[in-house]
């Protein structure tokens, strides 16, 4: 009996944390396809009958452009994010980890500073530098920083990564006589795989959920993200538009969610190497 | 396992230690090929000029000014500092909304993530299942969608406090109600602790099951055990997870935004600093006032993680530093 208990007691207390994490969401998803009256009146997670124009309401999306035009925009951004955080990040790491330079110290004591600075500090200037280029209501204010490693959350991680690497490999192709480039592309950057996957998930997962930045530089509604729609989304609609703001809401994070059932494995990994390497 | 710690990692193996082979001559050899460094590292000089220092300087500036992004800066001196402490009772209301936010939030969510990462590492079978499961909520992160869902279920006639009001609290809404709305954004928060528990997780697995045995072996009972071994071997990533979090709560943003429309309200209770800093700048036009007040959250955050940092020493503790 004692043994029985001990066995399942965490289990319960896992499934019923798990009812209450869950709660949010399965709420979500049963709204999305509520009729607009049952959704303030009726307390029922279950839809009465599931009422699918909610999201045909939704898909048409938000002033005009289409949810999949919404989609491709935040795909982009999506996108560029990815690819300039993977190459700007492991170059300067491989420097920070590999390289000798005057200054390394100072310069990597600045970088892992700047994990701290509110990003608030810098908005303002920013937003001036790249009014003045005539970059604003475009992606590039939120594509071009990604492309000069100014996250330096994740330099940090693939320092980190880079540093537990065996010396040997790089050692030997040195005398081989490959250069540093060589070295980078061919030996230390395959090596340092998980942590580019980490760091291409977050970034994706990341630039898909902000909102700060995208309501700061975009203004034309064709050129909206799926957050910035669904937001005037909500300001338009009244109460009587629950089921198919919620609608919008399910198509907006879907994309963030399959890709979490494709990378779980990886993402978890680094983010626990994250914590603990050094 | 010193993880924030700002080592060069391109000095750290030579400093100390007895001198390589081949010596200085090496050495030598070394210093005229550095610049593939820089080439590397040109993105991120980049970046760290034209994006961080120079934007810096120049809030730092601007927040002596008096500045509405279409007319040139005029300085004002002090005038935007002096006005935020003792004039501006928003100003305060905020910092007092966020403070307690992030004294409520913070070891809030550690806690449920160290308990859930303890109860996940017990479970054996099902593990990763859970593991997943748990962090599903912190997916979805401070996104939009997740706000408006809270808004629904703590409105007047949303689910909490409905099951709240079945059980004989009557708590109303607590989204309309400015004495609980601050409430809906650090449950919100709480209930995003799945980063903090893998890291947690992670810890957990490398304390070595032979200590648990031999403390076991000694009489040790599972609280014993908790407090003399899990405690000061996961101190490190206590204290990691304690920086991250602390740092990311101070400038919270997106689920007050969302959760208030974007107002702050009801009567400013929603008005988080960094929503009140974007209020001032960028709906109110007072971009000085507003890189003031940017300075002043980096000067706060400056001063927690150093005391953060200062204090850890007395109870983070280090195996590998044992017997130094």
């Amino acid at each position: 009996m004692n043994l029985a208990v001990r066995r399942w007691a965490p289990h319960t207390l896992a499934l019923l944390g798990l009812l209450v994490l869950l709660y949010p969401l399965a709420w979500l998803l049963a709204t999305s396809l509520k009729p607009a009256e049952e959704v303030v009146t009726s307390l029922d997670l279950w839809p009465s009958s599931l009422e699918w124009s909610n999201y045909t309401t939704a898909l048409e999306g938000v002033s005009g452009v289409a949810v999949s035009r919404l989609l491709g925009n935040t795909l982009l951004i999506a996108t560029g994010a990815v690819l300039g955080n993977v190459l700007s990040c492991s170059l300067a790491a491989y420097a920070f980890a590999r390289l000798r330079f005057r200054m390394s110290r100072v310069m990597f004591a600045f970088m892992v500073a700047t994990l701290m600075l509110p990003h608030h500090v810098v908005l303002i200037p920013q937003y001036i530098i790249f009014n003045q280029l005539g970059m604003v209501d475009s992606y590039w204010p939120l594509i071009l920083p990604k492309f000069l490693a100014t996250e330096a959350f994740f330099v940090f991680l693939i320092v980190q990564f880079m540093r537990g690497l065996p010396r040997e490999l790089e050692e030997s192709a040195r005398i081989d006589g490959c250069g540093p480039f060589r070295t980078y592309l061919s030996i230390t950057l395959p090596l340092t795989r998980p942590a580019l996957i980490t760091t291409a998930i977050f970034t994706f997962i990341w630039t898909w959920n902000d909102f700060f930045t995208q309501m700061i530089y975009l203004f034309a509604p064709e050129k909206f993200t799926i957050t910035l729609a669904l937001r005037s989304f909500v300001d338009q609609s009244s109460t009587s538009a629950y089921g198919p703001m919620f609608a919008m809401s399910v198509i907006s994070v879907l994309p963030i969610v399959l890709f979490f059932f494709v990378f779980q494995r990886y993402l978890v990994q680094g983010m626990a190497t994250t914590g603990l390497k050094g | 396992m010193s993880t924030v710690s700002a080592k060069a990692p391109a000095g750290a193996d030579r400093a100390p230690g007895p001198p390589r082979p081949g010596g200085p001559k090496r050495r030598r050899v070394r210093r005229e090929k550095q610049w593939p460094a820089y080439v590397f590292l040109t993105p991120w000089m980049l970046g760290a000029a034209v994006l961080t220092l120079v934007p810096m300087a120049v809030s730092l500036y601007l927040s002596f000014t008096d500045y509405n992004l279409f007319e040139a800066p005029r300085w004002v001196g002090l005038r935007n500092y002096t006005e935020m402490l003792t004039e501006d009772p928003r100003y305060w209301r905020s910092v007092g909304t966020t403070l307690l936010y992030v004294v409520v939030a913070v070891p809030l969510k550690l806690v449920l993530a160290l308990g859930a990462a303890m109860l996940l590492k017990n479970l054996g079978r099902g593990r990763s299942f859970y593991r997943s499961a748990f962090y599903a909520p912190s997916l979805l992160g401070a996104s939009m969608t997740v706000a408006l869902v809270w808004r629904a279920l703590f409105n007047d006639g949303g689910t909490v406090p409905d099951l709240l009001g079945a059980i004989g609290v009557d708590s109303g809404g607590w989204v309309g109600d400015p004495d609980l709305t601050v409430f809906v954004v650090v449950l919100l928060t709480v209930w995003q602790f799945g980063a903090p528990m893998v890291i947690f997780l992670a810890g957990l697995q490398q304390i070595s099951p032979d200590l648990y045995e031999a403390a076991a072996l000694d009489g040790a009972g599972r609280w014993r055990q908790f407090v003399s071994i899990t405690v000061p071997m996961l101190s490190p990533v206590v204290f990691f997870n304690l920086v991250l979090e602390m740092i990311q709560s101070f400038q919270v943003f997106t689920p007050a935004f969302a959760i208030s429309g974007g107002t702050g309200g009801p009567a400013d209770s929603t008005m988080f600093y960094t929503l009140y800093l974007y209020e001032r700048g960028f709906t109110a036009s007072h971009m000085g006032y507003a890189a003031a007040m940017a300075w002043l959250l980096l000067i706060a955050i400056g001063v927690v993680t150093l005391v953060l940092f200062r204090t850890s020493r007395s109870w983070v503790f280090y195996a590998d530093e044992e017997g130094r």
